[in-house]
């Protein structure tokens, strides 16, 4: 009964386009961000912080960028992860190479180098589309771990592209505790993910969803195809970039080419089926759910099955539940969790009195 | 009436189209002027639809010019012709199926909004003050068409008729000097067809919107239009007001067959 | 020349096997519109159904283990799990999602191959086995003795193998019922349903049908490399191909390997040196989108007229 927008009447259409028009919403919004970016630094422990949360932030954000690409423009892309890679790579090169290059440039800089390399192999979307584009984003996948592995100089010459993120340093302050590197990852991901929901509900958000959705009819309507599409490959990849420079720097900390693998551009895949196809909370959402699965299998399964089965067990089960789980959403919530939590309120709005 | 037919804005040439080795119009001329109602009509497959995508730079005739207030138009995408002036609806309705109504209306007013990706990433200023002024826009379309209930519902949901109301919505918003509309009413009961009527006739007469209408029932057309075109086969059969067209012999032919 | 005929031979012979994978593709993108992600994954579980019971069937019927009956019984019972693998991805996969849009579909047949990977290792284990076909990788003794070319009696067998596959696949889209109505299906779903033509049957035959082609791609794939989870890239491998071929033609299918086959290996011997080789990964994909971009609708596919 809490739940009711009863009495809060909107006279402007200012306050009509807010993010969060309900001002239970706000409310919410703003106990959220408390939360997180206040009490869960203070009192949880090392291993959530480095083992959960700062990955669901990083990853989220990668979702977001391939949520604008896929959900938002409709161009589906298997190439995530390595724009990540150009991002880590990227920002490792410009801190190494750079005299006191501040880290907050560089996170930008390597956004800008993944966006750039984003526009290049966004180039043909503009004659394909569908899943040939979906083949022609695999080639980006393979040949940019490629590359960063064939050729030494991105490294600084270490064996097999292995590389070891600086010292996180901003107005001198070194990020070294995992609190540290939780807060600085939870304020730029905030951060970044109110740019991407002010994108996606303005004019440059309907340009994508208009190609996304027909692309004649948006052309007719006075969009430039090219434009648009490319925007969003840039964006995109931007967001992706960035991500994996965090990635790098604050969560793992020594990345390899090969971690950024067409499996990790599948998982960012998964995190917005299963959070939401155009949702910037889903990319949250989803990427929590694809982070929190396989530790809660990793805790439940021998629980369930007993130990004899062995680790392999585990993996292979976790696969199928992966699996069945995206043909379970495409099939019964293609909007997935962002679109269940929107019902859930609704339903709650009406609670306890539905008729 | 307070509107005044004008020159010709639109003058197609000899304009003829083949798809590989189809030909879908061949050596069409006719012209269409300013503050007019025009209508195109013929059976089936006689290249209706391809005649309005021609005007809006869908498909590039092979063949034919274009003239356009004067000019001479080359080759042209469709982006342009919209950045000019042309505003469209479609035969199977080309709405974005993923939005809002409005939202659908708001993409009508991309041409006129200046602010780049940055400034929305932002929202603010600039930015937001430009958007709620288009809104501001977007609303007395959505009033004039007597859509307000259905502003924040996905397009996907509504039934067909009002998905045709809110493709017209969506063109007018772009303030469009010439409208073409593609079977505006095909489909539609008999209700529907008189409110269709009224908006098509209420935008002509109040914005002076000159207007390119594609339609099947012969009530409507001879009764709105100011001059008819009659395609037959991809080629031009008929051309006149209403009264004209009616007593053709070729027009008669081509709807009822020959007469003896 | 010699070197470069070897090269050139060898590398279209291996692209007869990515021609196999293909053509599963093209089987059920022709008759359901669903681009099979999870192809690759089927080989793999086909190949490692297999040996699995190529390993099991010999205790459980008391024959020597390299028998010509196990062969073929584990051979037919590979291929009734295929069946019932193609019939149960029919069942819970595509019936809910029909007419869905063709992303929804492909996004789902992602999920259906980490589906069959965990089934196939869950079932047989994932230790990298053995296949033995009977036939030896070596070099043609007649060719290499007379004109100094390497070639690999395997890849000539497994080449032999796939044409008499498309040449059987030809033949029973041309003169059986199931196939004519298969060419109906493709067509237009829609006119084929209004003349009677059961659809989900059609799928479930292409489906079973695609499993065999799996199967047999992984026999002679496991048997070349072993088998091994490496046999579900196979689908990555076939991808450029069906660029290069378009989704659905057959002879485009096999054109297509031939292509990504010979000019992978060529571009790996002549431009691999200069940039640190390993190209093979990526070339066939650049090849393919270079193509794309000249021809949007492949070597053989119907140009596609957007109608508004």
């Amino acid at each position: 009964m809490l739940y009711r927008e009863a009495g809060q009447f909107k006279a402007t259409y200012a306050e009509d386009s807010q993010i969060f028009p309900i001002r239970q919403d706000k409310i919410g919004f703003w106990v959220l961000m408390l939360v997180f970016g206040v009490a869960v630094p203070l009192l949880t422990n090392e291993y959530w912080l480095k083992a959960i949360l700062i990955p669901v932030l990083i990853f989220s954000l990668a979702a977001i960028g391939l949520n604008i690409l896929t959900g938002y423009a409709g161009q589906l892309s298997l190439g995530s992860a390595a724009f990540m890679a150009v991002g880590a790579f990227a920002a490792y090169n410009f801190i190494l190479r750079i005299e006191g290059m501040p880290f907050l440039v560089a996170l930008v800089l390597a956004g800008l180098t993944a966006a750039a390399v984003g526009i290049l192999f966004g180039l043909p979307s503009l004659r394909i589309k569908g899943f040939y584009l979906a083949v022609a984003t695999l080639a980006a996948q393979f040949f940019i771990v490629w590359a960063l592995v064939k050729f030494p100089w991105f490294s600084n010459n270490s064996s097999s592209g292995v590389v070891t993120a600086q010292d996180v340093t901003i107005l001198g302050y070194t990020f070294a505790t995992p609190e540290a590197k939780y807060v600085l990852t939870f304020l730029i991901v905030s951060f970044m993910a109110l740019l991407a929901k002010n994108m996606v509900r303005s004019s440059t958000g309907r340009a994508w969803m208009a190609v996304r959705d027909m692309d004649v009819a948006a052309q007719v309507i006075g969009f430039r195809l090219m434009r648009t599409k490319l925007l969003a490959f840039a964006v995109s990849s931007f967001y992706c970039g960035v991500a994996g420079a965090l990635y790098a720097y604050t969560y793992i900390g020594t990345v390899e080419p090969e971690g950024f693998n067409l499996d990790l551009s599948f998982k960012i895949l998964f995190m917005i089926i299963i959070g939401g196809v155009g949702s910037i909370m889903g990319s949250f959402l989803g990427a929590a759910f694809i982070v929190l699965l396989p530790i809660f299998l990793d805790n439940v399964v021998p629980v369930i099955f007993g130990d004899s089965l062995g680790a392999g067990f585990v993996s292979n089960f976790q696969l199928i539940v992966f699996g069945g789980l995206i043909i379970f959403f495409l099939i019964v919530e293609p909007h997935g969790l962002a679109r269940l939590w929107q019902i859930a309120k609704e339903k709650l709005r009406l609670w306890p009195f539905p008729h | 009436m307070a509107r005044q037919i004008g020159d010709v804005i639109v003058d197609l040439q000899n304009i003829s189209l083949r798809f590989g080795g189809v030909k879908a119009l061949t050596d069409i001329s006719f012209n269409v002027k300013e503050h007019e109602i025009r209508s195109i009509i013929g059976p089936n497959g006689a290249g209706k639809s391809s005649m309005l995508n021609v005007i809006n730079g869908v498909y590039h005739p092979q063949e034919g010019q274009i003239f356009f207030k004067g000019a001479l138009r080359k080759k042209m995408e469709p982006h342009e012709a919209a950045e000019q002036g042309i505003a469209r609806t479609f035969q199977n309705i080309a709405l974005f199926k993923g939005m809002t109504v409005l939202d659908n209306i708001m993409t009508g007013r991309n041409l006129k909004m200046k602010c780049n990706f940055l400034q929305h990433a932002l929202y603010w200023g600039a930015a937001q003050k430009e958007e709620i002024a288009h809104r501001i826009k977007v609303e007395e379309v959505i009033e004039f068409l007597e859509i307000q209930d259905i502003r924040k519902t996905p397009v996907g949901r509504l039934p067909y008729g009002l998905q045709k109301r809110v493709e017209l919505a969506r063109a007018l918003a772009a303030e469009p000097h010439i409208l073409l509309l593609d079977e505006p009413m095909a489909g539609m009961n008999v209700e529907e067809k008189q409110d269709m009527c009224r908006f098509i006739l209420d935008v002509n007469d109040h914005y002076g919107t000159t207007i390119v209408l594609i339609e099947h029932d012969m009530g409507v057309v001879m009764d709105i239009s100011d001059r008819v075109v009659v395609l037959d086969y991809g080629k031009k059969i008929g051309d006149g007001e209403p009264d004209e067209v009616k007593n053709n012999p070729d027009v008669i032919k081509a709807y009822l067959g020959t007469t003896h | 020349m010699q070197f470069f005929i070897e090269v050139l031979v060898g590398g279209l012979l291996s692209g007869v096997m990515y021609a196999l994978v293909a053509l599963g593709f093209v089987l059920i993108y022709k008759a359901s519109g669903v681009f099979n992600f999870a192809q690759g994954a089927m080989v793999f579980f086909a190949a490692l159904t297999f040996v699995g019971f190529q390993e099991v069937l010999p205790g459980w019927l008391g024959l020597e283990a390299d028998s010509s009956v196990v062969f073929w019984l584990a051979f037919l019972l590979a291929f009734i799990a295929m069946i019932v693998l193609g019939i149960a991805t029919e069942r819970i996969v595509l019936r809910p999602l029909v007419n869905q849009p063709h992303i929804t579909l492909f996004m789902a047949t992602i999920g259906l191959t980490y589906v069959v990977e965990g089934l196939a290792q869950m079932t047989w284990g994932a230790n990298v086995r053995g296949l033995d076909l009977g036939i030896v990788d070596e070099p043609i003794a007649w060719l290499m003795d007379n004109y100094e070319i390497g070639v690999s009696k395997f890849d000539l067998f497994a080449a032999g193998v796939a044409a008499s596959l498309v040449a059987l696949l030809a033949l029973l889209f041309q003169y059986t019922k199931v196939g004519r109505a298969l060419r109906a299906v493709a067509d237009d779903h829609q006119a084929a349903l209004s003349i009677g033509i059961p659809l989900q049957t059609i799928w479930r035959v292409v489906w079973a049908v695609a499993g065999f082609v799996a199967l047999v791609a992984g026999m002679i794939w496991g048997a070349r490399n072993g088998v091994q989870f490496a046999l579900t890239f196979t689908a990555l491998k076939a991808l450029p191909v069906l660029i290069l071929g378009g989704f659905t033609s057959v002879p485009g299918a096999i054109v297509g390997g031939l292509i990504i086959g010979a000019s992978e290996k060529l571009a790996e011997v002549y431009v691999g040196p200069f940039v640190g080789g390993g190209i093979e990964g990526w070339f066939p994909y650049m090849l393919a989108l270079a193509f794309l971009l000249v021809r949007p609708e492949g070597l053989f596919g119907e140009k596609h007229i957007d109608r508004v």
